[in-house]
């Protein structure tokens, strides 16, 4: 499904370069996330919002189905073994659960200093400071933080486990579609990737569609594309009952 | 990459010498300068492991943060434990095993319902452990402090085309991991009681825990 049943469409949102946003997407609904002009980054943490100290949970995440990147029919876990949302689309083919998110330091360290007085909103952000702001608006803090994705960032690991960025993983117009399946607050960010090597501060923009998910089908791909998936969906499905 | 370090420290000469049984939390400060030793008694046995600032618990350790500065998924000598604002919790200063986890988290019931069977819930596990720990020891904490952790003498391989598998163990009976701290850290233990894969070899054993100052 590439094109989005313009009746399906609830609302839709640029988020600019190095900015915040976040959302509690309401189960049954998909946020589709796009990289608008190709390469970039999208920060992103997740929390139950029925209960806040569920959170997304990437060792788990990554351990139940083998994998060190995200991709289509991949389920994003909590630690309380339940899916907060599958990847039902995916054009992009990577993103990166690994490497997690700048910091003050190393945005200061690679680009130097710009602050906000000199530079209104040109000034340099970074992720960890941004997760913090808006974390803060739900009442949480530093203690909620945990291991983050970074959508549209590719980051591969050789056999001696040496972590290499690798530029170019994502175009124009690439897309990656999160359904929810359970009200999940999505905590997101347009910062850079902290292993980005371009040495100019250059943070880009996300489109964000959210919008009425079409119904699970018997042969959903995501709930079938392994076993620890279709015990996931049933956990999940518990927690409503 | 692996290369093994030894250290020269003297058990008879630790100032703290305990030993934890599989299946128990242990908390415990450890003083800026102490280096402080997790001796693999028996072979194949995996410690959960969380590092905080003792000052401030808010400032604890972070693997995404801590495999980004070395560029390298797997810890071992040189590797500095960071933390989630930036500072060195501890500098890992020997290792006779060569490669450990950070990536995989602790053992939970409720991933064992994943991963294994739903009737799995039931099985002892690290998260349940760490629980019961920061309950005991640190009552004001809560989940929330409950952070993604080291595995150490596990064996966690990432492929280059972003795979993940759990490998035998690469630990041995004697084998161990040592580290300085850089800062006044609280350590909070699970000695992992996992019998459904093979990261104790399926027969979790005691791990012994020494401090030198």
């Amino acid at each position: 499904m590439s094109a989005i049943d313009p009746s399906l469409v609830r609302f839709q949102e640029v988020v600019p370069p190095g900015a915040n946003w976040s959302h509690v997407l309401k189960r049954g609904t998909t946020l589709r996330i796009t990289d608008v002009e190709g390469g970039v980054n999208v920060s992103a943490l997740m929390y139950n919002f029925e209960l806040l100290c569920e959170r997304l949970n990437l060792p788990d995440t990554l351990k139940c189905q083998h994998i060190a990147r995200l991709t289509k029919g991949h389920c994003l876990y909590t630690d309380m073994g339940r899916i907060l949302v599958s990847i039902t689309e995916d054009t992009c083919g990577w993103h990166d659960p690994i490497a997690g998110c700048s910091n003050a330091k190393s945005v200061r360290e690679k680009y130097g200093v710009k602050r906000y007085q000199e530079a209104r909103n040109e000034w340099h952000k970074n992720a960890h400071d941004n997760f913090l702001w808006e974390l803060g608006k739900y009442g949480m803090g530093e203690r909620d933080l945990a291991m983050n994705i970074n959508f549209f960032s590719k980051v591969t690991v050789d056999g001696d486990g040496r972590m290499a960025f690798q530029p170019g993983n994502s175009q124009a117009g690439a897309y990656v579609d999160l359904r929810s399946e359970m009200n999940t607050l999505v905590i997101l960010n347009t910062c850079v990737h902290p292993l980005d090597p371009t040495p100019v501060y250059a943070p880009k923009p996300t489109h964000l569609t959210i919008f009425t998910s079409p119904p699970q089908a018997p042969d959903d791909y995501c709930r079938n594309s392994r076993p620890e998936n279709e015990r996931g969906f049933i956990l999940t499905e518990r927690y409503f009952l | 990459m692996s290369t093994l370090t030894e250290s020269p420290l003297a058990p008879s000469t630790a100032v703290y010498d305990f030993t934890l049984p599989a299946g128990e939390p242990w908390l415990h400060e450890i003083k800026r300068g102490q280096t402080f030793r997790i001796l693999d008694l028996e072979g194949n046995q995996a410690a959960d492991t969380l590092f905080y600032n003792a000052h401030d618990p808010a400032d604890r350790y972070s693997a995404q943060d801590t495999i980004r500065e070395q560029a390298a998924l797997y810890l071992t000598t040189g590797t500095k434990l960071m933390s989630t604002r930036g500072n060195v919790l501890l500098t890992i200063t020997a290792d006779t095993c060569g490669r450990h986890d950070t990536l995989g988290g602790a053992c939970a019931c409720e991933s064992n319902m994943v991963r294994y069977a739903i009737e799995k819930r039931s099985m002892h596990a690290c998260r349940d452990i760490f629980m019961r720990g920061i309950q005991e020891h640190r009552p004001e904490w809560d989940k929330r402090d409950i952070t993604n952790n080291i595995n150490f003498f596990m064996n966690v391989p990432v492929t280059p085309d972003g795979g993940l598998t759990f490998a035998d163990g690469v630990s041995a009976a004697g084998r161990y991991v040592e580290m300085r701290a850089e800062m006044d850290v609280l350590c909070l233990m699970s000695n992992c009681p996992q019998l459904n894969n093979p990261c104790n070899g399926y027969n979790p054993t005691p791990v012994r825990l020494l401090i030198w100052d």
